[in-house]
């Protein structure tokens, strides 16, 4: 710890050849994909990951408000969010439930492909995620329809047409309006979520097939593929919570 | 997360080591930079614009209620101005103000790094920002929010277009502003925390770090965990204004408490992402113009985390005549009390570093000495609140004002000009002149003084927050209270025109104007597009002034009011010791 290494280290502010010095190829010091402030690949793939399991946990947080608002109105009104979710269509949520769980086994198989290199097995694993991502939402599409149909909406527009009901299901509460602004909202901020997901999928796609990735560089493909579970892990707890008890 | 993966074109065609403010010219090259350097200038410049903002509408507030019944405006004015008041000045000003503005500039300086994690996600944060502000701007042209800054339901959600009975001011645009701004929020603490876990120089180990950058670390944790969950409760309060949700609103079978649970669940921590940080920048300035490193470290950094995680658990101690269950209003006020420990921690340990500590009073240092002051006050007047008798008398009154402008003002705010005057030269290459700094921080003082000491006498009498009229016995103290609050902004006008006099006429700085051990003050002022010239390696830590060197502490450090103070010999005497 001698004072000659510190002076050295922090006050060098003349360097022999200004505009020459240590930073001067600081964008060109390795690979074409290692950003200008990153020493090492392996730092800036740790990097990339804590980063993003941070965001995931903002994510978690963003969904719990929900999930609380779910658990406190179950509570209150137990036997409107049973007759209420009748109304649901168990069989389209459980399909989508495989489609998501589908997908995030493609997802993660094409991060293993990404990083043992096999760009093209890549490049069809990530389309077929986001073929089930669209599958997931052209299914929520027609739950949507349905519900719009028979006026089962949030709130103010819960106005509910009894032809349209599930047969043989008990009667439904007046303020079934809240259980449907929860629907709504749970999985209407999911499904922006899914939109998001099929966006970014897109874009790793579109750099797979321009071949920017390799056995050394595929954080984007694993960071990507870390979001995607999260949307599936979310859709996990929806579904049971919504449709089945 | 495309922030780490290409490397900005436009820094392979600049000299690196050519200051930031010089290393590319043009307002283009400054809007799509990712220099953090310039992101956090552009922060700085945005906030204190809110800051000025906020200071006039809190000067209309105090004006207003210079004498009883109409002063200069009616009743729902008013409640525009205190509301308008408290969104700017919480949500544009405080929130981003240190970690945003000065984090982004001093955070990888002090971990001796080229730039923070995700160069690209800060600059799209600071895009984040003024979208929402945007929004924030319309809903003020629009009529602004009478709601307060909290946005209590159901008088926000409640919308009168549609048959509700709640407020009939823009809250669409001013909770849609927060919601966007929020992001902005996360996106800084997501960078913060990969940055301080993942680009820290060789030899900057954990024990290390400076205390502004634990406070950040603690800050970008409860950015993080909390902000989220504001984000989701302004989303349902929107979408129930919008579209009659009933989850919030009693008429359509919701409950108007769960909503408060909720934004106290953030806004509470929230306050600690206002005062951490300040917290930080008092720790620098005070290791610096002690010149010792300060006493406790580990205490400190460990009182910043501390301060974090109670943060999540004391939201319920906003509640107390809310209604809620007796059992859960005696347990959020005993750990409202155990806040009380890392704040003293904190406060004690900076008492002992100043003891015995090399003591130079300027500019930087009063704002720090402010700081442990008003603060001080500020956090005890809070345990009167967090006492679940006592808080019945005081909820709602003047009282929890002035105790949170305490918090906030006299801690936050001193900590943000502190920092301002201390990193000035840093950030502009200029000094600025040390006579009118002192005369902008007497008024300040003065000023804060006696606009909210006041504030807690009219509280503990029984005076309400946010009321437009009041009795006669409150006059003469709301009198003294306004009058304080022209000093205050005086204060500021003469602080203002300091920085921009140093700005157009300023005499450059040195490296190290005030001899400070840290990495910041190593590096050229101001510093190069990439911090440093040479990548740093640390062999001692960033307050071990007995290790470092003449040269590193003292080269070009000038203390016109001191000059004998750091003589060559008592120097020698101080590294021999």
């Amino acid at each position: 710890m001698s004072r000659e290494a510190v002076t050295a280290a922090h006050v060098d502010s003349s360097p022999p050849h200004a505009g020459h010095g240590a930073h001067a190829d600081a964008a060109h010091h390795g690979p074409v994909w290692l950003a200008h402030h990153f020493d090492t690949p392996a730092q800036q793939f740790d990097t990339a990951k804590i980063g993003m399991w941070v965001f995931l946990a903002q994510e978690l947080l963003f969904f719990s408000g929900l999930f609380v608002a779910y658990g406190v109105y179950r509570s209150w009104y137990p036997e409107m969010f049973i007759a209420a979710s009748r109304q649901l269509n168990k069989e389209m949520g459980a399909t989508n439930t495989v489609v998501l769980l589908f997908s995030s086994l493609t997802v993660a198989l094409a991060v293993r492909y990404s990083q043992v290199g096999n760009r093209k097995m890549t490049g069809r694993l990530i389309l077929t995620t986001i073929g089930c991502a669209c599958m997931f939402l052209v299914i929520k599409f027609f739950e949507y329809k349905h519900k719009f149909e028979g006026g089962l909406l949030p709130g103010r527009f819960y106005h509910p047409h009894l032809e349209h009901l599930v047969h043989g299901s008990p009667p439904l509460p007046d303020n079934t309006g809240s259980f449907f602004s929860i629907y709504f909202m749970m999985t209407g901020v999911h499904g922006i979520h899914v939109l998001i997901g099929i966006g970014v999928l897109i874009w790793v796609w579109i750099r797979n097939n321009r071949g920017e990735f390799s056995k050394e560089y595929f954080t984007p493909v694993d960071i990507v593929a870390l979001y995607w579970h999260l949307v599936d892990l979310v859709w996990i707890y929806l579904f049971p919570l919504l449709y089945l008890i | 997360m495309a922030a780490i993966t290409t490397s900005p074109a436009h820094h392979e065609e600049v000299d690196p080591n050519a200051s930031y403010l010089e290393a590319s010219k043009g307002i283009g090259n400054w809007l799509v930079t990712v220099d953090h350097k310039r992101i956090g200038v552009m922060y700085l410049i945005a906030v204190t614009i809110a800051f000025a903002l906020g200071g006039v509408f809190a000067l209309l507030v105090r004006a207003e209620l210079f004498t009883k019944g109409r002063t200069i405006m009616d009743a729902d004015t008013y409640n525009r101005m205190f509301s308008l008041h408290g969104v700017v000045m919480v949500f544009l000003f405080i929130i981003p103000s240190i970690p945003a503005a000065m984090g982004n500039i001093i955070l990888p300086i002090q971990l001796g790094t080229k730039d923070v994690a995700f160069p690209k996600l800060n600059l799209l944060s600071l895009y984040v920002y003024v979208f929402g502000a945007c929004f924030g701007i319309y809903s003020m042209i629009n009529g602004g929010v009478d709601t307060g800054w909290t946005f209590y339901t159901p008088y926000s959600s409640s919308d009168p277009a549609h048959g509700g009975v709640g407020s009939p001011s823009a809250v669409l645009p001013m909770t849609l502003a927060a919601f966007i701004m929020g992001f902005s929020s996360i996106l800084t603490g997501v960078n913060f925390i990969a940055t301080i876990h993942k680009m820290r120089a060789p030899g900057l180990t954990w024990r290390r770090l400076t205390l502004f950058t634990w406070a950040l670390y603690a800050t970008s944790i409860i950015q993080v965990l909390a902000t989220p969950v504001l984000a989701i409760t302004l989303l349902l309060l929107t979408m129930e204004r919008f579209l009659g949700l009933g989850i919030f609103d009693p008429r359509l079978g919701g409950d108007p408490v769960l909503f408060q649970h909720f934004f106290w669940f953030y806004s509470h921590p929230a306050v600690y992402i206002m005062i951490v940080p300040a917290m930080g920048v008092v720790s620098e300035i005070i290791a610096t113009f002690s010149r010792r490193e300060p006493v406790g470290y580990m205490a400190i950094a460990a009182s910043s985390l501390g301060l974090a995680l109670l943060g999540f658990l004391v939201w319920g101690h906003h509640l107390f005549v809310a209604g809620m269950s007796e059992y859960a209003t005696m347990v959020f006020s005993a750990l409202t009390f155990l806040v009380a420990i890392p704040s003293g921690v904190k406060i004690f340990n900076w008492v002992a570093t100043l003891y015995k500590g090399s003591i130079s009073l300027q500019s930087p240092m009063l704002w720090a000495l402010s700081f442990l002051f008003l603060f001080t006050i500020g956090g005890l007047t809070g345990l009167f609140l967090g006492m679940l008798a006592v808080d019945v008398h005081l909820h709602d009154t003047y009282f929890v004002v002035a105790h949170f402008h305490y918090v906030m003002v006299g801690g936050t705010v001193m900590g943000f000009v502190g920092g301002l005057h201390y990193w000035w030269p840093k950030f502009t290459g200029k000094l600025y002149d040390e006579k009118w700094a002192r005369f902008g921080w007497f008024f300040v003082f003065v000023g804060f003084n006696v606009t909210f000491l006041t504030q807690f006498v009219l509280g503990s009498r029984g005076m309400p927050r946010r009321y437009y009229d009041y009795l006669p016995q409150f006059q003469q103290l709301h009198q003294i209270s306004t009058m304080g609050s022209w000093v205050l902004g005086f204060g500021f006008l003469v602080l203002g025109t300091m920085f921009v006099r140093s700005l157009i006429g300023g005499k450059p700085a040195p490296r190290n104007p005030w001899g400070s051990a840290a990495l910041e003050w190593m590096t050229p002022t101001p510093p190069p597009l990439y911090n440093f010239v040479k990548d740093p390696v640390l062999t001692r830590g960033q307050y071990d002034y007995h290790l470092a060197t003449d040269d590193e502490l003292y080269e070009g450090y000038d203390d016109p009011l001191f000059p004998k103070r750091m003589s060559k010999e008592s120097r020698e005497a101080k590294a021999r010791s």
